[in-house]
């Protein structure tokens, strides 16, 4: 039996259905004695012995197996795992909306487990569009050629030669929380929010390679492709290609992981993660977009009267509450450290309120710093709990004055219903029952 | 003599690199160009093989070829039915690529080519880049023109003794051609109330 050190329960995230009893066995025996009577009644496997018992009672202590043995010896090589008892911080496979095969498919990040701003890279979310390619980086070329002066071709080792910028963002899928617009559908924030990452990229501004081939009078826009056998391809707009946008070969120390687009892909801070082309191969300037599947097909918002919203690629500002969340027991009444996170594509984020009843009334939760451009900030509020049922949520502000809409809000502008509805940025409600259950509570 | 060639030459890069870096006035800034340059000159045509996106609004990009709807069919039957299923109503794998059109002010939008893409060339593109995604980059010009060809002949769009072509794929009119709007956000406009937001 697996320990966990939280005293928020986290549930098992195995399934799309309500977390069951059983799901909340595997807490340590010391953590049983806190459970409140009604839990512990409730979970049958739970309420042995000293069901009922809800003052903490500390137990002698013995010398554990640990201090009396030597640990395991320092291997000659070997690339770190987490602990074994950390097991269940898994990325998954989506499961909410099933596809009917994983290689056009994604998995979601475990942000109820996340610690700080930075997603390990183990379990930074995916979405591929034909699976992952594992590509040698001595074989892998970048294409730079169009409206420019001077085509131009890089190798790896040509791009590892120039000096090296890194940069702090999040990436977000344009689909992050598209199955909980007007249904409960998802349990845990893993399933509604896991299209969410956030790490240290490194690499080049991608203006360097811009500058270099020389843009040719009317260049407005460029392609972005991947070596993958999607050919995942968007347009960019050159203003966005000449102002953050960077060729990134690093994440978080490390070179990109092959799901991440080892060995070099496009960053486009802020903006939806499908654009932030992996694997790239290719670069080409143009005086127009070229309206690829991409950008049609996908990746566009429904608007009322049969309209779709084109090039909508930047993602507005967001907030979610990871701590408690969905499919978590509240150990009971008292001190709950309310977490989450806030990020905005449009710049920083300037303040967090959260509602404890609903949206009723709203009070700031305190940013923790660094707060940073187009990145994930952690945001925290001590609740004092008392016990009742309660509704709690977050809503964030950004560098530009713009305010987390909820739901409702969105659908007054566009086309809301269940479905592959993309840029849900809205308020994300909690629900918290008397016996410390809680619950999706968007719809 | 030299030297100061190089001086003049990094001193334009970074003057290009400041105006090019800050056009939009965000709050990033990053790094002037350092005034080196790795990148091999090469000419287009070195890049012929990759060279494989279409401009779809206006078909620029096509390449020689041409496929007819019954073509089409055969290589289908051969090549995608597997997983688009008969006729590409729907099979294991994926959903129906037929109809749809007029979903759309409906709030069970189908989406396929025929009602998704605003221009025909995009079938082409993504066939020829995707397609069939078991081997994809793996048909024929021809090929692709005559399954872009059979795709809207399904969709009702051409008829059954159509040929594509550059010319003539970029001709049809898509159904929804004039459903796209451009992005406009932001749309909502939330406040930041604290006390009583609810009434
Ligand atoms: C191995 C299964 C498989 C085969 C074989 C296959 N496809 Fe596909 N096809 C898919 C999947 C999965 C998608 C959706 C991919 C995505 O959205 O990322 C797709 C998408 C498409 C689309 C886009 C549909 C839309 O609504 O935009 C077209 C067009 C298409 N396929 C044509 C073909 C053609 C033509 C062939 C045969 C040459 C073919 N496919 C063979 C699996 C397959």
């Amino acid at each position: 039996m697996a320990r966990r050190s939280l005293p928020v329960s986290t549930g098992d995230l195995t399934s799309a259905s309500p977390p069951t009893e059983a799901e909340f066995q595997p807490l340590s025996r010391d953590r049983r004695s806190f459970l409140r009577k009604s839990v512990a009644m409730a979970g049958g496997a739970l309420a042995t012995g000293a069901a009922g018992i809800s003052v903490a009672q500390a137990q002698a202590l013995t010398v554990p197996e640990t201090n009396k043995a030597m640990g395991r010896p320092i291997p000659a090589n070997e690339y770190g795992m987490p602990s074994e008892f950390e097991a269940h911080v898994r990325r998954r496979r989506t499961d909410v909306l099933v596809n009917k095969q994983n290689f056009s498919d994604w998995s979601m990040t475990p942000l109820q487990h996340q610690h700080g701003i930075v997603t390990p890279n183990g379990v930074v979310f995916e979405r591929h569009h034909a699976g992952v390619p594992d590509i040698d980086p001595a074989k892998h070329k970048l294409v730079i050629h169009g409206m420019v002066k001077k085509p131009l071709q890089y190798t790896m080792n040509d791009i590892l030669r120039y000096p090296s910028v890194s940069r702090f963002h999040f990436l977000e899928c344009s689909g992050n929380t598209l199955t909980d617009w007007v249904r409960n559908a998802s349990t845990t924030v893993q399933q509604s929010h896991g299209l969410l990452s956030c790490a240290q990229w490194t690499g080049i501004p991608l203006s360097w390679l811009l500058d270099e081939a020389g843009l040719e009078e009317g260049a407005k826009w460029l392609l972005v492709e991947g070596a993958d056998g999607s050919g995942h391809i968007r347009s960019i707009p050159i203003e966005k290609a000449l102002d953050d946008a960077l060729l990134v070969y690093g994440q978080n120390g490390e070179m990109l992981r092959p799901e991440q687009g080892y060995p070099l892909r496009a960053l486009m801070p802020g903006w939806e993660g499908n654009t932030s082309v992996k694997w790239l191969r290719r670069i080409k300037v143009s005086d127009q977009p070229w309206h690829f599947r991409s950008e049609t097909a996908r990746y566009t918002d429904p608007l009322p009267g049969g309209k779709w919203r084109q090039f909508s690629m930047l993602m507005e500002c967001k907030s979610v509450i990871t701590r408690p969340s969905g499919g978590m027991n509240l150990p009971g009444p008292g001190l709950i450290e309310i977490q989450g996170f806030a990020w905005s594509g449009r710049g920083r984020i300037t303040a967090v309120d959260v509602t404890l009843d609903g949206g009723r009334n709203w009070q700031e939760a305190t940013l923790e710093e660094p707060v940073m451009d187009k990145c994930l900030t952690r945001f925290r509020l001590r609740w004092n709990w008392d016990g009742k049922p309660a509704k709690i949520a977050s809503r964030a502000v950004d560098s530009t004055g713009y305010v987390q809409p909820t739901v409702q809000e969105i659908g007054a502008y566009r086309g809301l219903y269940p479905g592959f509805v993309q840029h849900h940025n809205g308020v994300f409600p909690w629900s918290v029952s008397a016996n410390g259950e809680v619950k999706n509570a968007i719809a | 003599m030299r030297s100061l060639k190089l001086v003049t030459a990094v001193a334009a890069a970074l003057a290009l690199a400041a105006c090019a870096t800050q056009p939009t006035g965000t709050t990033s800034s990053l790094p002037a160009h350092p005034g080196v340059k790795y990148g091999k000159a090469m000419s287009d045509l070195d890049a012929d093989a990759w060279n494989i996106d279409i401009r779809t609004s206006d078909g620029r990009g096509l390449p020689p070829g041409s496929g007819s709807v019954a073509d089409g069919k055969r290589i289908y039957d051969q090549r995608c039915v597997a997983c688009h299923g008969p006729d590409a109503k729907g099979g294991s794998v994926y959903g129906s690529m037929v109809g749809g059109f007029d979903t759309m002010k409906t709030d069970k939008r189908v989406l396929t080519p025929g009602s998704m893409y605003p221009y025909a060339p995009i079938l082409f593109d993504y066939i020829r880049r995707a397609m069939p995604m078991d081997s994809p980059q793996s048909l024929k010009d021809n090929e692709v023109y005559a399954l872009s060809a059979y795709i809207l002949n399904l969709n009702g769009l051409v008829p059954a003794n159509a040929v594509m072509d550059a010319r003539s794929l970029a001709a049809v009119q898509m159904p929804n051609r004039n459903a796209f709007v451009v992005d406009d956000r932001p749309d909502t406009k939330a406040v930041r109330c604290m006390r009583d937001c609810i009434k």
